[in-house]
């Protein structure tokens, strides 16, 4: 195994070679904000939250989609990178119908985590508060489309994960949502396992447990982490 | 030439609101409105959402008394459920709402209307408030603070937040009451007492001579009145089931459902206010005027069932030599409500099984269509749901006190406006007398506009004089 060496803040860090930037910053206990971003999925760098500047480069770049490379210079906070996540942030409370008061999610939550994080106090841009709907048909989870930030997580996790493949990307633009099935009620798919890891994966109160009320939803996300480890090394210990 | 005098908006309640007074050709008051001027719409946006999430939007109503949309939220989603909650959910339920309806009194009494008691009717509208009352009686004023402090710090303990707090769900409550806030409650409660004791001397003490006159004409009318009763009659504030009586003390309909309240709740609407105008089907409005609140549930009840507080209800009952009408003992009636609901927080907090950590049943959705019932401090509070297969809300209906007390807060102020305005002229202005009073008539039902409209504002004096003509003579504002 090849290894790389780069720089991640200044500080340096070795790592395999064909690892992401991310990693690389996991590796040297650098936290950078991310959405879509789950360890033990694929990465698709659709939130663009995790963006940051590499030296030579004049763009910024998905930390996790990003390869590392021997050399690289990478800085993941600057004025510029904290302009950019804040903007993306609200962009996303705009796009949707976030109300955290009476949210499952709240104080629970990954889009409230990062809004604080990279101190979005408001948003510059007005809400479109779009008629979205909420599907309810499952006999133990529930989708509310109005807080769904389309990271793709639920898509990932029930293919990649538990195999069942029950949801996928349907639409596009502002029409852009979730589907389970062949867009069918989430009750009505069969291949659903009712395994309840899409609920675990969802970083918002997007997807829950139908008995939750406000800020109950409590996701274990690791479990989906240990899980995928668990098989590769056939060790169910966490 | 007649005229029309408008007050808006009015000070010391909750919400916003305005009032006209309409004069004859002879300057004399011929009619006079309470008109409620918000609007918010939330039984339109709770559609779609599911029935789980409505005790937490419906609590955003109102910052006074959340806990009792939060409860009757609750109720309707255990009907939904299906489910009978454990006893123990049911006594912390009880709980809260008897902490809610301590708290929401002792603003009432001791925050917004004492000042008028105490200061004076005719003092400095500047002064006469709470912090008048403060400069005036500091120990007063610190002990009513304290009791509503005591209230808010018990919904706090059971629910983690003063105000709404998401601790009622379908099917009980989240949470049990740990050993260390009951005895906080326990140590609590004798200065609690002694505030209410306190404020009950000292209001009786009036009503036999500062306030003697404005027991006849502070909204002193025949009506009905509606509450909760318990099965045997008693007082109630949590279950049990309908009753109407009338001025004469008879028994108009009992044993009712709330399930059945579209039999003989009708809701009328008039053009010139946002605030329904609940009556009594059978009577036809309006003469199916009736009243709710804390004058309403000592009337319909037989008795409270607390040592002292019945003792108080006999008294009250003595004084209007049968049942009591005025609206202006609304005051007197609230005193009593808190000495009976720290008598049932006592009760509680000496039964065993308060601390059980039992407190929520599960279940799908069993029923498609839900009515909840409870008796928030201002009445009785109605939620009526219709879901989906799913739970997914089809429609709302919400009934709230304070727009089942709109009839009665018209007909007292068109009361207090023909007491105080006589004889007014071209050019002349709005007597003091009135503008000091009228407010306060309204204040005797502690209206919650942003309840009763499910609407938000804030309510400072604004009154017009409007001619027969119907052009504005003159108005006045008061921040």
């Amino acid at each position: 195994m090849s290894v790389v060496t780069l720089k991640i803040d200044g500080v340096d860090v070795a790592i395999a070679a064909g690892s992401s930037v991310m990693q690389a910053a996991q590796e040297a206990s650098v936290e950078i904000p991310r959405l879509c971003y789950l360890e033990g999925l694929s990465t698709v760098g659709s939130c663009r939250l995790c963006v940051v500047e590499i030296a030579g480069i004049n763009k910024l770049l998905p930390a996790c989609t990003t390869e590392v490379r021997e050399g690289m210079d990478v800085t993941t906070q600057s004025p510029k990178l904290q302009d950019y996540r804040r903007m993306v942030l609200e962009l996303l409370f705009g796009e949707g119908n976030h109300v955290c008061a009476i949210c499952v999610a709240n104080g629970n939550c990954e889009l409230q985590d990062m809004a604080i994080a990279v101190g979005m106090d408001h948003s510059r841009f007005p809400y479109r508060f779009p008629d979205r709907k909420a599907d309810l048909s499952h006999t133990q989870f529930g989708i509310d489309h109005n807080r769904c930030i389309l990271c793709t997580r639920c898509v990932r996790v029930c293919d990649e994960i538990e195999g069942a493949h029950v949801w996928d990307v349907s639409q596009r633009g502002e029409f852009c949502h979730i589907t389970s099935g062949l867009d069918q009620p989430w009750g009505d798919v069969d291949a659903c396992t009712a395994c309840g890891k899409c609920v675990d994966a969802c970083p918002t109160g997007a997807i829950f447990r139908k008995n939750d009320t406000t800020g109950e939803k409590v996701g274990d996300r690791e479990k989906l982490e240990f899980l995928v480890k668990a098989r590769e090394n056939r060790e169910w210990v966490r | 030439m007649s005229r029309t005098v408008v007050i808006d908006p009015i000070t010391r309640i909750e919400g916003h609101a305005k009032i006209s007074v309409y004069l004859d050709d002879t300057g004399d008051v011929s009619d006079a409105r309470f008109h409620v001027v918000e609007y918010r719409g939330f039984e339109k946006f709770c559609e779609g959402r599911p029935f789980t999430e409505m005790a937490g939007i419906t609590a955003r109503i109102c910052g006074i008394c959340p806990v009792s949309h939060l409860l009757a939220a609750a109720k309707t989603g255990d009907k939904i459920l299906a489910v009978k909650i454990p006893p123990t959910a049911e006594k912390l339920r009880r709980l809260m709402n008897l902490a809610q309806l301590t708290q929401s009194h002792a603003l009432s009494f001791f925050h917004l209307s004492s000042p008028d008691f105490l200061l004076g009717w005719d003092s400095d509208p500047a002064k006469r408030n709470v912090f008048g009352l403060i400069d005036a009686n500091p120990d007063l004023a610190r002990a009513g603070i304290r009791l509503r402090q005591f209230g808010q710090t018990v919904i706090e303990k059971l629910g983690a937040r003063k105000i709404h707090a998401a601790w009622t769900v379908p099917g009980g409550v989240r949470t049990p009451l740990s050993e260390e806030s009951r005895q906080w409650i326990l140590d609590r409660l004798p200065e609690s007492f002694d505030t209410v004791n306190l404020a009950l001397d000292l209001f009786k003490g009036m009503l036999d001579g500062a306030l003697k006159s404005e027991i006849n004409v502070f909204g002193e009318f025949p009506s009905l009145f509606m509450g909760l009763v318990g099965a045997d009659g008693k007082w109630e504030h949590y279950d049990g089931h309908l009753r109407f009586t009338d001025s004469d003390g008879n028994i108009v309909a009992d044993n009712l459902s709330e399930d059945d309240y579209a039999n003989f709740l009708g809701e009328a609407v008039e053009p010139w206010s946002y605030l329904k105008f609940p009556y009594y089907t059978p009577l036809g409005y309006p003469d199916g005027i009736y009243r709710v609140g804390p004058l309403a549930r000592l009337n319909v009840c037989d008795s409270i069932g607390m040592d002292a507080a019945d003792r108080e209800l006999q008294n009250l009952r003595d004084l209007a030599q049968g049942v009591p009408t005025s609206s202006f003992l609304y005051h007197y009636a609230r005193l009593i409500e808190i000495l009976t609901c720290l008598e049932h927080i006592q009760a509680l907090m000496d039964d065993p099984e308060i601390t059980s950590s039992r407190v929520r049943s599960q279940a799908g959705v069993n029923s498609l269509n839900a009515v909840g019932v409870s008796e928030a401090p201002r009445g009785t509070l109605f939620h009526h749901y219709k879901v989906d297969d799913n739970g997914l809300i089809e429609s709302v209906n919400l009934i709230i006190a304070t727009g089942q007390n709109n009839l009665a807060m018209n007909k007292t102020v068109t009361q207090i406006a023909k007491e105080y305005i006589h004889g007014i002229g071209d050019g002349q202005d709005i007597p003091e007398g009135f503008l000091n009073r009228v407010e306060a008539g309204i204040r005797c039902y502690d209206p919650c506009l942003s309840c009763s409209t499910h609407a938000a504002g804030q309510m400072p004096l604004h009154i017009q004089l409007i001619g027969a003509d119907g052009n504005l003579l003159t108005e006045r504002y008061r921040d």
